[in-house]
């Protein structure tokens, strides 16, 4: 190499380290990049999804049948069935299970590759995790809905705010489903490994987001304690009923209100955190 | 461009003192260590396993907080300042990526461009220049994940001088790669260090790399630096000598001497002498042995780097300057 060809490799920046938009939609992209690469995997979680769905589907349906007026916790059939089905399409999208990529990175010390980075983590992995729940978007939340409206009676929205305020709430579930697992995730600075934390969160996520079955079927006391009190009937059971349009107009936005509340909290928790971590941070290995 | 005074970096790990009792020990990784490097600088840093060096690095990249002293590098405190000296530096861990795994490597490189908001024409050159050198192009579409040991290396370089450093730290860059990847990465650091724009501080277990690159070599034991100099202060330092290997045609007569130069082994019927040189040139040791007996072969060694660092590491444990 002459002189020239290595001085082109060092001309030297000196730009602010804020994350721009460009970077951002960059890390998006490549968030989504990762995922679709996996077409496989694709194919195969969305024909768990179906089977899964109408397994649930048939369950809540007969629980409906048996209840007086063919009312379950406020819903009719066909909006227990819109949930069921727009739930198996969420599921993936909002992707509350089966993230360890910061744990793992932690446990394995890779974590300072991102350290090492202009960008802060929590800026990066929302960004990549938004492009993955893009991805879970087109290739996953599609085909159960289709399924589900070929098989059953869906309820389509009798309300135009509805769409917005779906996609809106979706949105705030990514951001808020992200800041959950990133914090769960982080538990390893502190223990090395999350896989106990990662756990819990797993069995627990999965009754109190509203996946096993609609979070009304809890008595009211209990609704509004999870609701008002934690951010997890915000990661599925929110878009979930905005989506049935169980709730009033009012109500229906004023749930994604509470979620969108939610949503900053965990993000600026999960900022605070990993702020500590770095603080006192080892990484493993030399 | 790099300055560390009294730097410390002390962990306390709980050692087992009875059936339940746990005592809590500190332990100091690295031990104050200072040292100043300059703009331009090719330092070696090297040491045992578990002598501090990567602990070293790791703070003087601002991913490890200091437990004391004062570090500078590019004029920003790491720790503090870490995301801003992160566009100023340039980081390779040998045994770590910072590709992404599941990317083609022009994808990797395309998103650290976004990254580090580099000029789409800087990009390129610095990108074409990385491709020529390294030989990129076989593989530039291959996932991260199939790439092999010397491949995925050649990459890590590329992606830690995209967005144009001023100062590149490599922790062990060489490890594990063959032979012709190690000189390939081995010659594209020394035209990368010639130029003399960027500082690069090396850790390696690999002498060869430091022989090749490094004019100043800096060695830590225990969190302590025990040599900071050049590699003949180190031979010097430690008495390393060039040695004259002589195989003769008669044997050598009895009482043979050179001022300057001493006889440290006779063998094979006194046909072959190894001289130690002290402070005389190989010419005159070969010259008064030509006329004590004639000369078939000769061979010079010079002294062996691997050698001195061992005495060196050795040294230090016992105690020993």
């Amino acid at each position: 190499m002459d002189g020239i060809g290595a001085s082109v490799l060092v001309v030297s920046p000196n730009r602010p380290s804020r994350a721009s938009v460009t970077t951002f939609r960059a890390l998006v992209w490549s968030g989504f990049r990762r995922y679709a690469t996996y077409r496989q995997a694709t194919v195969a979680g969305m024909f768990t999804n179906i089977v899964f769905g109408f397994l649930r589907c048939y369950v809540l349906l007969a629980v409906a049948g048996g209840a007086a007026g063919g009312m379950a916790a406020g819903y009719d059939p066909t909006q227990l069935a819109t949930y069921v089905w727009v739930g198996q399409g969420l599921l993936n999208v909002v992707g509350i299970w089966g993230w360890t990529d910061l744990s793992d990175r932690i446990r394995t010390g890779d974590i300072a590759a991102d350290l090492l980075r202009p960008v802060p983590p929590v800026t990066a992995y929302l960004a990549a995790d938004l492009g993955r729940a893009t991805h879970g978007m087109l290739a996953r939340f599609i085909p159960p809905v289709i399924v589900g409206l070929i098989f059953f009676p869906l309820a389509v929205p009798a309300r135009w705010q509805t769409v917005p305020l779906f996609a809106l709430s979706v949105i705030l579930a990514v951001i808020g489903s992200f800041a959950c697992r990133f914090l769960v995730n982080a538990t390893a600075y502190w223990l090395q490994d999350a896989r106990g934390p990662i756990m819990l969160w797993t069995l627990g996520s999965g009754v109190l987001t509203g996946l096993y079955f609609p979070l009304r079927l809890f008595p009211d006391w209990a609704v509004a304690v999870l609701w008002l009190g934690t951010p997890l009937p915000g990661l599925l059971q929110t878009p979930l009923d905005v989506a049935a349009e169980r709730d009033s107009p009012a109500l229906q936005a004023g749930l994604v209100a509470l979620q969108a509340v939610w949503a900053v909290i965990m993000l600026a928790l999960a900022r605070l955190v990993q702020h500590r971590a770095e603080r006192k941070l080892v990484l493993q290995g030399g | 461009m790099i300055q560390m005074k009294e730097l410390r970096k002390d962990f306390s790990v709980r050692v087992k003192a009875g059936r339940l009792r746990r005592v809590k020990r500190t332990v100091s990784a690295v031990d104050g260590v200072s040292l100043d490097i300059g703009t331009g600088e090719m330092v070696g840093y090297i040491g045992p396993n578990g002598a501090g060096k990567s602990t070293t690095l790791k703070m003087l990249t601002g991913v490890l907080s200091p437990s004391g002293g004062e570090v500078s590098v590019c004029g920003l405190a790491p720790v503090p300042q870490r995301t801003r000296l992160a566009l100023s530096i340039g980081v390779v861990f040998g045994q770590r990526s910072q590709l992404w795994w599941d990317l083609p490597l022009a994808e990797s490189f395309r998103l650290l461009r976004h990254i580090y908001r580099v000029p789409a024409a800087d990009h390129a050159a610095r990108l074409r220049r990385c491709r020529e050198l390294l030989d990129l192009d076989a593989f530039l579409d291959t996932p991260v994940r199939q790439l092999s040991l010397g491949q995925r290396m050649r990459g890590e370089l590329t992606a830690a001088l995209l967005h144009g450093p001023r100062v590149l730290f490599l922790d062990e860059p060489t490890i594990g790669l063959d032979v012709v990847s190690k000189q390939a990465v081995r010659s594209f650091l020394g035209e990368l260090g010639r130029s003399g724009d960027v500082t690069l501080v090396l850790t390696t277990h690999d002498l060869a790399d430091i022989e090749r690159l490094c004019r100043r070599l800096v060695v830590i034991d225990h969190g302590r630096v025990v040599h900071d100099g050049t590699i003949e202060q180190l031979h010097s330092r430690y008495g390393s000598r060039r040695r004259l290997i002589a195989d003769l045609d008669a044997p050598l007569p009895d009482g043979f001497e050179v001022p300057g130069a001493t006889v440290a082994a006779v063998e094979a019927d006194r046909h072959r002498v190894t001289f130690v040189l002290d402070d005389v040139p190989a010419g005159a040791v070969v010259a008064s042995l030509v006329n004590a007996a004639p000369i078939r072969d000769l061979s010079l060694v010079e002294p062996d780097i691997e050698d001195v660092v061992a005495r060196l590491y050795t040294a230090s444990v016992s105690g020993a300057p």
